[in-house]
């Protein structure tokens, strides 16, 4: 097993708002290994950008409150930590991208500035030799002439182009974990694709781990090893990609893979999830999602369901796992997906595990 | 760039022009004719008429016009109708007192308000930001005259701290100290207006700043706040800045004519005053224009900056 480079446990943050509190995370844990993928996926507002801002601390100081729960980095819980010791972790050893390149770069400051900035900062290098860094890096995520480019500002750049930037200046000083939020989101799909590929050898290049962020499940089988699954503020489903996409348990991951267009869609309509999310300002009582699913059992609209324990690697929150659930059937396409699942993965355990629960449900 | 301005530049005269065109006709349309003002119920009409016509006042408007514009070319602007000394005489020597009243009142108002506005923003909803922002409500809501009387009673009068008018006591044209303290009440006037606008704007812009992606990439990076406030925060806010400095400035030239009245203070502004109960067209006129080139200049230089500070704003070639 890989060694655990950063550990979030229990996490709950909650947002003061004019209107009231807002629950935005609701007792997040997850840990990132070291050379790992992980892919947090969910909607809008399932709280899986905020929980990944909180690792670094940008949340707005102002209205935010970290409930409870800790990340621990290096031995250190960083929501416990002091300002200025957050500032050298920030940049040099967790560094992230963010969704929006057109946005997220200073207009009145050259790119090459902008990247020698962190690295001035961090690893106490002058100007000049900062600036000659500065090319490096451009030149490693495929920016032509970077002498020239540095000189210029980021709106004499495409999207594409200013996203390699991010990246550049995310990479500034070889950071242990890089944090991408909806790094894509904003590309063309051509340059998403260039833009995952260039994440992933750089990756590969400097041994970091990363977290992606993404609502967009093709991005997901792209790239991640490991992929959770948020709702509401909560972690619904955490295991490898493959038990994710080929053997998911918990009814909204059904949702959102049978949301999925494929090559052999015949239906003229698209499935889409029924309802919207829950508002987070006044919460239902029991699991989240249950008023949008139609495999809800009684006990969802009632009580959480916790976090059970499918494989070593794969975790579902979903009372359908319980001893005594009902056995319920999946949607026929999560069902060929099981099939696919268990002819990859026939010897092993997990797949035997299961099957004894189906039957017992059965019986 | 150079290009630009100078293309700007030649604009402009079109628009001086016009605007010394549509003052003529303004100040020639205010009620009183200044001959009035020069004559004594004793006199006989023959004399009346001996009066406006060394002013000139009996030429149809378009050769008035003609004659002002002259003048205008000559450098002289004209003789004022009242002390009959050439115009730009008087004006040279109004200028220097406004000029210092409400430079010292700007530098003084924007020493202050720039990092008032900046600490307000930083501290948004604090009760630092409730109080400057209250401090600048007060101010932007109390009329300059009545400031100025407020501090000149209690200051000037009552307390006898400050002196209530003027730029220097009579004879001590060189006491340093003594012109200092003449400063003081009206600039405290005008730089608490001043300010108060300018708190507003840097408030509001560094909090527009601060709601920026960019900002957040710099916090990402490890930047201390320090830094984010001077690299990354303060060069983006000073756009809407610098369009307050460009609308202030014009005031260097056009004179504070509420405040200058109310201390006596013998700067353009209370000429103004002067000119137009006296009628005294010349004097307006080229108040007027002067005003006007200041409100060009500074829009231009304004313009400049903007394309300075922000290296989007390029102008066409």
């Amino acid at each position: 097993m890989k060694e655990t480079i950063l550990s979030v446990k229990d996490l709950t943050i909650s947002f003061q708002t004019l209107d009231g509190k807002i629950s935005a995370v609701q007792g997040v844990s997850f840990d990132l290994k070291k050379g790992e993928t992980l892919a947090i996926v969910g909607e809008s507002g399932s709280g899986k950008s905020v929980s990944m801002k909180a690792i670094n601390r940008v949340l707005p100081k102002s209205n935010t409150k970290y409930e409870q729960g800790e990340i621990v980095y290096e031995g250190r819980n960083l929501l416990a930590i002091s300002e200025g010791e957050m500032e050298k972790i920030r940049g040099k050893k967790i560094a992230m991208i963010f969704q929006d390149p057109m946005t997220s770069l200073n207009p009145t400051m050259t790119v090459g500035m902008q990247i020698a900035e962190s690295i001035i900062k961090h690893q106490k290098m002058s100007k000049d030799e900062a600036m000659r860094e500065a090319c490096n890096l451009m030149d490693l995520v495929g920016i032509r002439n970077p002498k020239t480019s540095s000189k210029n500002y980021p709106h004499q750049f495409s999207g594409g182009m200013r996203q390699r930037v991010m990246i550049a200046l995310s990479l500034a000083c070889k950071p242990d974990i890089l944090i991408a939020d909806e790094p894509t989101t904003a590309l063309d799909v051509t340059i998403q694709a260039q833009i995952l590929d260039l994440i992933d050898e750089l990756k590969q290049k400097l041994h970091m781990s990363v977290i992606f962020i993404t609502h967009d499940l093709g991005v997901v089988a792209h790239v991640a090893d490991r992929v959770a699954v948020m709702y509401a503020g909560r972690i619904v489903e955490i295991g490898t990609a493959e038990e994710v996409f080929y053997y998911p348990q918990n009814p909204y991951t059904w949702g959102l893979i049978c949301s999925m267009p494929s090559i052999d869609t015949k239906e003229a309509i698209l499935y889409s999830i029924p309802g919207a999310p829950p508002n987070l300002m006044n919460m239902p009582k029991g699991d989240a999602f249950a008023p949008r699913n139609s495999y809800a059992l009684a006990i969802d609209f009632e009580e959480k369901p916790p976090l059970f324990k499918v494989s070593e690697s794969h975790y579902a929150a979903t009372w359908l796992l319980h001893p005594n659930a009902p056995k319920v059937t999946p949607p026929a396409e999560i069902l060929r997906r099981y099939e696919i699942f268990k002819s990859f993965y026939k010897t092993t355990e997990e797949v035997e595990v299961y099957d004894q629960c189906t039957s017992s449900f059965a019986g | 760039m150079i290009r630009y301005v100078l293309k700007r530049l030649v604009i402009s005269i079109p628009v001086l022009f016009l605007i010394s065109v549509g003052a003529f006709i303004l100040v020639h349309l205010t009620p009183g004719d200044p001959a009035d003002m020069y004559i004594s119920p004793d006199m006989t009409q023959a004399q009346i008429d001996l009066t406006r016509s060394a002013l000139g006042l009996d030429k149809p408007w378009l050769i008035q016009y003609f004659e002002w514009i002259k003048n205008f070319f000559s450098g002289n602007f004209g003789f004022s109708f009242s002390s009959r000394q050439p115009v730009a005489e008087i004006l040279a020597q109004r200028f220097s007192p406004t000029l210092l009243l409400m430079s010292v009142s700007l530098l003084a108002a924007y020493l202050a308000a720039i990092p008032l506005g900046i600490i307000a923003a930083l501290n948004k909803n604090s009760w630092i930001d409730r109080s400057i922002i209250g401090w600048t409500f007060f101010n932007v809501s109390f009329p300059p005259f009545f400031l100025g009387l407020a501090l000149i009673y209690v200051l000037g009068i009552k307390l006898a701290i400050f002196p209530t008018g003027g730029m220097v006591v009579l004879g001590q044209e060189n006491d340093i100290a003594g012109r200092l303290m003449h400063l003081v009440l009206p600039v405290v006037v005008m730089a608490s207006q001043f300010s108060a606008n300018m708190i507003r704007y840097v408030r509001a812009s560094v909090l527009d700043v601060l709601d920026q992606n960019y900002i957040r990439t710099a916090v990402s990076k490890g930047l201390s706040e320090l830094h984010i406030l001077f690299a990354h925060i303060f060069r983006n806010s000073l756009i809407p800045i610098i369009t307050v400095i460009g609308t202030d400035l014009p005031k260097i030239i056009g004179g504070a004519v509420i405040t200058e009245q109310i201390f006596q203070w013998p700067g353009i502004g209370s000429l103004t005053v002067a000119a137009i109960n006296s009628r005294d067209y010349p004097i307006l006129m080229a108040i007027v224009i002067l005003s006007a080139v200041a409100v060009l200049l500074a829009n231009l230089l304004v313009d400049v900056l903007y394309a300075v500070i922000d290296p989007r704003i390029r102008y066409e070639k």
